[in-house]
């Protein structure tokens, strides 16, 4: 709200009909703190309370671990080490995850996202590729990601395909193609700098998860602050006012499954430094995954509404539980029932119990004031 | 401690409730509301209400958007629950705990926008929720015999029980929705707005079919912003105002409409258009369209708009007219025929091509066309200018607010607080916003589709003079509505469209209404006839 004074073009037609009322001083200076204290979460209250919900979430599960093993929270560089542990096991998913969002948002879905990073995966680690060094495979990584993504977007912007459909044969051919690339073989990758990036640390925090960081950074900067991010809100909540108000839904549409593609891509460059290798099968089920954390932290299905934020709570949630699981030796089988049940009861509690109160936060500062 | 209310305090209308002058209507009194209150946050929706319906009236309810009669419909429909005050029903205290528990009471309430399931037959409409089963199954002949008796006590025998809703016009699924409160043996029916969505000759069959049901002894809330409609079919009217009642009880054929205009608004103003200016304001060409077709929507229209100039498009829903706007503003595209912006053609079917040599457009449908519903009026407001407030791709909420802000104060929308969702506005300050958007940026060519559709008069009287003064200042407009007098008020010249063609272009001083009825109604061609 500071920045008052208008500039040139755009508003010459704003200052319609000379009287403009009064303004209460007492009402101006409201608002003023209003947009002070939303400054940090966009602009919308409710995405910020359902955060903190998540935050509880998560102060939940780590206590059940405080409680399930105190003898190794006991150690405090057991713990650094273990959350640490936590976030490089949702960096890769995370990237996914923040693709994924927008795709969401937008009033779509991405089916194919674990079946690009294997095609990625797979095409940057063959031995053609491979003799282009580092940057030939980050390259390829990227530029395949991307590719398939428009691939995506085309088929369902301009072939009129359901989102659902159209990813859904993506999934079905990327994995095929990784297949037949790869020739079904585990493809180990021999270039020392990219397999650096899972094991190097900076100031004792593994590269990964920077790099989660950053494409959280960036995903939160582009979705809260660009007007890419506000074609995508636009897009995903009303296709038919956005189209009427000369936003070109269709290239935007491209441009969000070109997003999720690239992600994909960089996603593809972390698991195969992680795993040294890359084949068909990895990054199994992980458009599941990234759904899933979409859907806990906030983002609606239906789309024209989410959170960056939320998803990665929402994948740092999942992982947690993993971890959960891990530290007390228990099976993979437990734990993804557990997850399934994380996911309904995430979904339930946000529809009831945090609704019901924000609406009384809500009313008790409207009775207040 | 009230909060809420906006601020807003020009009380002229603090006197006593008027209450009825005589029995004009013999009905035992079925409902009584007596200081209803009904707060959400930050809004004290409802401020004490108070509503006396008797059987066998039809009960006018009358107000401006805002002043609380969709709360109100919302509570006897057992959507909400009162925060206090009294709601006695039939003779006993009544809170409805779902819609479901009102509908077993005996009220079945119409919405503005239909809730029918467009792909579920007349017969399940009409049943939805409580259909004549045995053993589970449904028994569907028998729900088709007595659907085809309530249309037949409709006066609609004509309409098959089977078809599928989505395949009837607007009047038809009006008539399901009707069928359906009579399923529920209704002895109050709530109908919001039925005539929006009707065409002028419907709106008498949907008067008789109201005069059928009262003379069964149901009651009616009737809500309606035109006067006219109230006179004629109503008896009884009262008016709301920021969530209370001005006045109760008050004849709906007789009392004057400068009566029910202060009580509704707290001011005297009269349904007014802003005069026109003395001189020809009309400027250089700005659209021009010639031979525009889509098969089976409208044929060979051509017409021009002038800046500065007010043009408008009389006719009724299905004569094209919509149609027309939307294929002119690229949302759809045209089979014959070119669209000319200040000389220059624009591609076909491009709304981009359109807003970028100047055009906006206020779609007929606010919600599913215009609005983000749940995003802040001023991402609304500036859905189509907002790349114009960032730098390099980055957006400036700031700038935006601040614009909207201006938009805000010079519409003078209500509530004022940019940043509430656009969802909380009633449907007149939702129009603002729509229209609002393009006050914002370059527009040269307003397309205005139904741009009064569902907003009261005082909000209505704004938008006139909104729109008559962004034509002072050069902007080129295009209206449609299905209004006569709004056309003809407003417009410098009016053409009028039946069947896809236009039939007549004429400055609006030369026409009447009678004439231009004469003339949208088929059969009854007078080209060149006397004004």
């Amino acid at each position: 709200m500071s920045d008052m004074t208008p500039t040139a073009a755009p508003e010459r037609a704003a200052d319609l009909p000379a009287q403009s009322p009064p303004v209460d001083p007492a009402e101006t200076a409201k608002a003023d703190a209003g947009a002070r204290l939303s400054w940090w979460r966009g602009d919308g209250g409710e995405g910020a309370k359902r955060n903190l919900g998540l935050l509880a979430t998560l102060v939940v599960l780590v206590v059940i671990g405080i409680l399930t093993r105190p003898d190794l929270y006991g150690d405090a560089s057991w713990v650094w080490g273990n959350t640490l542990t936590i976030l490089k096991l949702a960096s890769v998913v995370g990237v996914v995850t923040v693709g994924m969002t927008f795709v969401i948002i937008g009033g779509g879905i991405d089916l194919s996202v674990g079946a690009i990073v294997a095609l990625a995966g797979v095409w940057c680690t063959t031995v053609a590729t491979q003799s282009y060094g580092a940057g030939g495979m980050i390259f390829s990584a990227l530029t395949v990601g991307l590719a398939v993504g428009v691939v995506n977007g085309l088929l369902i912007s301009y072939g009129r395909l359901v989102p659902f459909i159209a990813t859904l044969a993506m999934m079905v051919a990327a994995r095929g193609l990784a297949a037949e690339i790869s020739d079904k073989q585990t493809q180990v990758s021999n270039d020392s700098f990219i397999n650096g990036i899972a094991t190097v640390k900076l100031l004792g925090i593994p590269l990964l998860v920077y790099i989660l960081a950053a494409v959280v950074a960036a995903g939160w900067v582009l979705l809260n602050r660009t007007t890419f991010g506000r074609r995508t809100v636009a897009v995903g909540g009303n296709p038919e006012a956005a189209r009427l108000a000369g936003i070109n839904v269709r290239r935007h549409t491209v441009l969000l499954y070109a997003l999720s593609g690239l992600c994909c891509g960089i996603a593809a460059i972390m698991l195969t430094a992680q795993a040294t290798s890359a084949q068909a099968a990895m990054a199994n089920l992980y458009e599941l995954d990234a759904i899933a954390a979409a859907i806990i932290g906030g983002t609606l299905l239906s789309g024209g509404r989410g959170t960056i934020i939320g998803s990665l709570l929402g994948v740092i949630i999942f992982s947690t539980i993993t971890n959960l699981f891990a530290i007390n030796g228990l099976s993979t089988e437990a734990q993804n029932m557990v997850k399934g049940g994380i996911i309904v009861a995430a979904v339930l509690v946000q529809q009831v119990q945090f609704r019901s109160l924000s609406q009384f936060l809500t009313r008790n500062r409207a009775t207040t004031t | 401690m009230s909060a809420g209310n906006d601020g807003e305090e020009i009380e002229v209308t603090n006197e006593p409730l008027v209450e009825a002058p005589a029995d004009t209507v013999a009905g035992e009194v079925v409902l009584r509301l007596t200081d209803v209150v009904k707060t959400f946050p930050g809004v004290r929706a409802l401020d004490g209400v108070q509503l006396e319906v008797r059987a066998g009236e039809v009960h006018c309810l009358l107000g401006q958007n805002g002043a609380g009669k969709s709360t109100l419909i919302k509570v006897l429909a057992g959507v909400h629950r009162p925060d206090s005050g009294e709601v006695v029903w039939r003779g006993e205290p009544a809170a409805f705990a779902n819609p479901q528990a009102a509908m077993r009471a005996g009220i079945a309430t119409i919405y503005q926008e239909l809730d029918l399931v467009e792909d579920l037959s007349v017969a399940e409409n009409a049943f939805l929720g409580h259909e004549p089963r045995r053993l589970g199954f449904v028994r569907r002949g028998h729900m088709a015999r007595r659907t085809r008796q309530i249309l037949a006590r409709l006066g609609h025998p004509e309409i098959p029980p089977g078809r599928l809703v989505r395949h009837l016009p607007a009047a038809g699924k009006q008539i399901v929705s009707m069928a359906r409160a009579l399923s529920h043996e209704a002895r109050l029916i709530i109908m919001d707005e039925p005539s929006a969505v009707l065409a002028h000759d419907e709106v008498g069959n949907l008067f008789r079919i109201i005069r059928e049901l009262t003379a069964q002894g149901i009651a009616v809330i009737y809500i309606s912003h035109r006067l006219e409609e109230i006179r004629e079919i109503g008896d009884r009217v009262t008016v709301l105002k920021d969530g209370r009642t001005t006045a109760a009880n008050l004849p709906a054929r007789d009392t004057p409409t400068r009566d029910l205009v202060s009580r509704m608004t707290g001011r005297t103003i009269e349904y007014v258009f802003p005069d026109r200016p003395a001189d020809d304001p009309a400027g250089a060409e700005l659209l021009r369209v010639e031979g525009l077709t889509r098969h089976g929507e409208f044929a060979d229209v051509s017409l021009d708009v002038r800046a500065g100039e007010i043009v408008g498009i009389a006719g009724l829903v299905g004569s094209g007219r919509s149609e027309l706007l939307e294929t002119i503003y690229g949302a759809r595209r045209a089979q014959a025929g070119t669209v000319r912006m200040g000389g220059r053609t624009l591609r076909p079917g491009s709304v981009g091509a359109a807003v970028r040599a100047g055009m906006g457009m206020a779609p007929e449908e606010r919600k599913s066309q215009a609005l983000l519903l749940g995003e802040p009026i001023y991402r609304n407001v500036t859905l189509a200018t907002f790349g114009r407030y960032a730098r390099l791709g980055f957006t400036d909420a700031g700038r935006e607010r601040a614009a909207a802000d201006r938009i805000a104060a010079s519409l003078e929308l209500r509530p004022r607080d940019v940043r509430r969702p656009v969802r909380t506005l009633s449907g007149g300050n939702q129009q603002k916003v729509v229209v609002g958007r393009w006050l914002l940026g370059d527009t040269r060519l307003l397309l205005l589709d139904e741009p009064t559709r569902g907003v009261d008069v005082g909000a209505r009287a704004e938008l006139y003079q909104v729109i008559r003064e962004l034509a002072a200042r050069g902007v080129g407009v295009l209206l449609v509505s299905s209004e006569v007098p709004e056309v003809l008020g407003l417009a410098d010249r009016v053409l009028v469209m039946r069947e896809g063609r236009v039939v007549r272009e004429a400055p609006a001083g030369e026409l009447d209404e009678n004439t231009v009825l004469d003339l949208v109604m088929a059969g009854s061609l007078m080209e060149g006839a006397p004004a």
